[in-house]
């Protein structure tokens, strides 16, 4: 006769040790005063045009670097390179998000107190990130115009995890008669209070607010070592 | 596609407690998933099946309870139960409120051992 079964109390959270290395780098982000962003959306909405943009456009006042995950190839870094600025590409082989461990290795060799600004490009993915912390200050998850304005209906985790939304190519809105009012009402459904930024990084139109966010973000974050 | 590599964290997670509750064989793990964690039930529970296949869990079940997503309401000051993940309100008065109080839960709370 074979006893009952025992029921032993565990309670551990499964994502213990990715949680372990977030934290970790999110303390060494602050003290080294450097705000770090992660950018998350399916792809195609343009996380790569618009990091190479913000990089361009920070690097004038600002020491700026970017970490960027693919699955395969390490073109996003190559075009990335263009802004003259550090990036390193993370590719992920089949695994389809980055993992706070994935960051920290690709950190080793960089000073950070030597950066301002640090950019991780997560993989194109909706779902997936939305489950991992990677010790970032600020999530930055984009829609573009082309992909219609219920995604954040249909993806709800992810857009509820990030910090900023940011509606990307904006210069095709009128042609795919993209409903701004009906992607905020969305955005905001899911995330109430998410500050939206709608711009283009093709024409640059939009840009600005969004580098005065990030700007005031390191100012009110970093008050020691802001510039 | 991350719920394999989840679920191979559940069972080496479940795995390590066995032993230290004396080897004994693991005939269930107890799993609270919060309807916010980013992980799919379904999925969860095929990839479960294969990440047990040839360790000391096969066989074993993976019994999930699923935890609704619960928010702050800040004008009825209490906890409330979303009635959707697109809609984060206050299911009584209406009032949007982003602070989740419960909802993303992903976490081994009991394992069924056999001697």
């Amino acid at each position: 006769m074979s006893a009952e079964p025992r029921l032993v109390e565990v309670r551990k959270n499964v994502l213990k040790q990715n949680d372990i290395v977030a934290r970790a780098l999110r303390e060494r982000f602050r003290e080294a005063g450097v705000l770090a962003v992660s950018l998350v959306s399916s792809p195609g909405s343009g996380k790569t045009a618009l990091l190479e943009k913000m990089l361009t456009m920070l690097r004038p006042r600002y020491r700026v670097a970017a970490l960027v995950g693919d699955l395969a190839t390490e073109n996003d870094a190559q075009r990335l390179a263009r802004s003259q600025a550090p990036v390193k590409q993370i590719i992920t082989g089949t695994i389809c998000h980055l993992e706070a461990a994935m960051v920290q290795n690709a950190l080793e060799g960089w000073d950070l107190n030597q950066l301002d600004f640090l950019f991780i490009e997560n993989v194109g993915n909706l779902v997936c990130p939305s489950s991992y912390d990677l010790g970032e200050d600020l999530r930055f998850v984009l829609l573009s115009v082309t992909e219609g304005e219920d995604k954040p209906l249909k993806y709800p985790t992810i857009f509820n995890s990030a910090d900023v939304a940011i509606i990307t190519k904006w210069d095709l809105a009128a042609a795919v008669e993209f409903d701004e009012a009906a992607a905020k009402s969305n955005i905001q459904a899911v995330r109430p209070g998410m500050e939206v930024f709608t711009l283009s990084a093709k024409t640059g139109d939009g840009m600005c607010e969004c580098i005065k966010f990030l700007e005031l973000w390191r100012k009110l974050s970093r008050p020691a070592v802001a510039i | 596609m991350h719920e394999l590599s989840i679920a191979m964290s559940i069972v080496e997670m479940a795995q390590e407690e066995a032993e230290i509750h004396g080897h004994a064989q693991v005939q269930a793990v107890h799993l609270r998933l919060g309807l916010l964690s980013g992980v799919a039930k379904e999925a969860l529970l095929s990839c479960y099946e294969m990440a047990c296949a040839a360790t000391p869990l096969e066989g074993s079940k993976l019994l999930i309870e699923e935890i609704p997503v619960e928010v702050f309401c800040p004008q009825c000051e209490v906890p409330r139960a979303i009635r959707s993940i697109q809609w984060f309100c206050c299911p009584e008065c209406g009032t949007s409120t982003p602070t989740v109080v419960r909802g993303k839960e992903l976490e081994v709370v009991a394992l069924e051992l056999k001697e």
